[in-house]
């Protein structure tokens, strides 16, 4: 097992003092290995945007102690903890980017901060607009962007001082499906190509399901679960985790199937029947429980949940089938009928 | 009518010209020295806010009732009130001297409160992500907050140039000289209409051409715009 670079211990959070105290975490413990990438989920309001401003002490915790690549945060001064920021950046769901700079300048701020020299700042933001392909557009302004090319610009600037952890906090909310999944791909890829160890933030389980390994599912300030992205997915164990793994609406104890499987579309083609192929093709007939997709420019996006039918081989045919297609992946969900 | 505007330039041509050269005068200096001292004053109101970046309760409220004791007095009772001040000062209640001393001190709280405004108009977001880099509280301020409020800050500059304008009038009631003075001694005094007119119309000019200049100016170096 890979080395904790964050390590959560008791944290808790309070907001306010006395009878107008709000307790906004309580008691988390959690640890995120070096070079993963780790989602926390919730609903909003769950505590998820003030638990990953504790990975950088934006908020300090009322009591806990937050460890970051060996490093209590906690007990640095203030001129210490600047420091360690530098090396656990962060970007946001609105980006804040800086309006009034080119988006070169944006990238050299951090490195400004810190004291690089002009000339290395300006060659290593512009290797980094590379990484994040946007080297054409180092002489605009942020106001002429997108938001997908503005996240791309934030993430570069985020990665100017050679973190080893990359926070983000609801990156991908305030963009559209396709802007999402490449974005969600450039982190991949940089996480991949660079190690940095990649925290994401979200309410949407399909952000979770993309790029994280591991998952931490937040409910009211305290972690209802947490575990491998795939135990989750297959066999969610809280009410909360049910709500955000299955399609809205379907309460699993009820349902009429033995079996059932949970399916997740990854962005594929949504002209491809998949429910009709599969009866026309294997003469499989299974039923629909549920289904929360969207079709966005042609591709499907979203969850399914299949009853299958009750013949072993027939069941085990419709499985086999339905992995063999591309952008669809698939879970069998446990449940006692 | 030609006959008259010439007679009246060869008469008065040259007390309107200084006067005019001493009303830029009084706006310009004042003006400066009322930013290097509302500037500062400005900045620290918004830091020092609670959830600013150097949250500071006693020095924000104290900050706040001196601020507003100054803009509550109007400037010719300040300026009469100060003289004592001015004159251990400059050196002079009168003249140039003397005007710039109440001007800067009515001024500078005005144009503290005008910076206050442009700077929290700063998306908080950006000084948080300045602060997730770890920027020093410093650094927040000179390159982000007042970078990022140019543009507002520069229509803020027009706003406190042509109020400073103002109170150089008011000024001249005591000597200041300037436009102010003309329009009071030649053409409230001694009833010379041309003379008020010709420092009305001057004013007008003055103010219409500060507002173009800084509104067209704020738009330009904006790069949102764009």
């Amino acid at each position: 097992m890979a080395q904790p670079i964050i390590e959560i211990r008791h944290l808790t959070k309070t907001f306010g003092t006395g009878d107008t105290a709000v307790t906004a975490l309580e008691d988390i413990n959690l640890e995120v290995r070096a070079g993963e990438i780790f989602g926390i989920i919730g609903l909003s309001g769950a505590g998820k945007s003030t638990l990953v401003r504790c990975m950088n002490l934006l908020e300090r915790p009322t009591s806990g102690s937050v460890v970051v690549d060996g490093q209590e945060l906690t007990a640095l001064t203030e001129a210490q903890l600047r420091k360690a920021r530098r090396s656990i950046t962060m970007i946001f769901q609105g980006f804040h980017l800086l309006m009034q700079r080119t988006v070169l300048h944006n990238v050299c701020f951090p490195m400004e901060l810190s004291g690089v020299p002009k000339a290395r700042q300006r060659q290593r933001a512009l290797e980094l607009l590379e990484l994040v392909g946007l080297a054409d557009k180092a002489e605009a302004y942020p106001a002429q962007l997108s938001g997908g090319q503005k996240q791309r610009v934030a993430i570069a600037r985020a990665l100017a001082t050679d973190p080893k952890v990359l926070l983000c906090d609801e990156a991908t909310s305030a963009l559209d499906p396709n802007t999402t999944a490449s974005i969600l791909e450039l982190l991949k890829d940089l996480n991949r190509k660079l190690g940095v160890t990649v925290v994401v933030i979200t309410h949407q389980m399909s952000v979770i399901e993309e790029i994280c390994s591991r998952v931490a599912i937040l409910d009211g300030g305290v972690i209802a679960e947490q575990g491998e992205v795939e135990d989750i997915f297959s066999n969610p164990r809280t009410e909360i985790g049910r709500q955000l793994v299955y399609p809205s609406c379907v309460r699993i104890a009820q349902l009429p199937a033995s079996r059932v499987i949970r399916l997740a579309f990854n962005g594929g083609s949504s002209y491809e029947p998949l429910i009709a192929s599969l009866a026309i093709d294997c003469g499989v007939k299974v039923n629909i429980l549920g289904a929360d997709t969207r079709n966005m420019d042609g591709r499907a996006f979203g969850t399914m949940l299949l009853g299958l039918p009750q013949d072993p081989g027939e069941a085990a045919k419709a499985l086999e089938y339905i992995r063999c297609q591309p952008n669809i992946t698939v879970e069998e969900v446990e449940h006692h009928a | 009518m030609l006959d008259t505007i010439s007679g009246f330039f060869a008469e008065y041509g040259q007390i309107l010209g200084q006067g005019t050269v001493d009303t830029l005068i009084m706006t310009v200096v004042s003006t400066i020295l009322a930013y290097v001292i509302g500037l500062p004053l400005g900045v620290l109101l918004v830091i020092t806010q609670p959830h600013g970046i150097w949250p500071h309760k006693w020095l924000n409220r104290a900050l706040g009732w001196i601020i507003n004791v100054g803009r509550s007095l109007p400037f010719i009772i300040l300026m009469l009130a100060i003289m004592d001040f001015t004159k251990l000062l400059v050196g002079t209640k009168v003249g140039i001297r003397g005007a710039v001393v109440p001007l800067v001190v009515s001024a500078a709280p005005f144009i503290a409160r005008l910076v206050e405004t442009s700077l929290s108009e700063v998306d908080a977001g950006v000084v948080e992500a300045a602060q997730s880099m770890g920027a020093s509280t410093f650094q927040i301020v000179w390159k982000v907050y007042l970078p990022e409020a140019r543009p507002s800050l520069t229509l803020g500059g027009s706003i406190s140039i042509i109020t400073i304008l103002a109170y150089t009038a008011i000024a001249g009631c005591v000597g200041a000289g300037g436009l102010g003075d003309l329009a009071i001694r030649y053409g409230y005094q001694r009833k010379v209409p041309s003379m008020m007119l010709a420092t009305v119309v001057l004013i007008v000019i003055f103010v219409q051409i500060i507002q173009s200049v800084f509104s067209w100016l704020s738009k330009a170096i904006d790069k949102r715009l764009k």
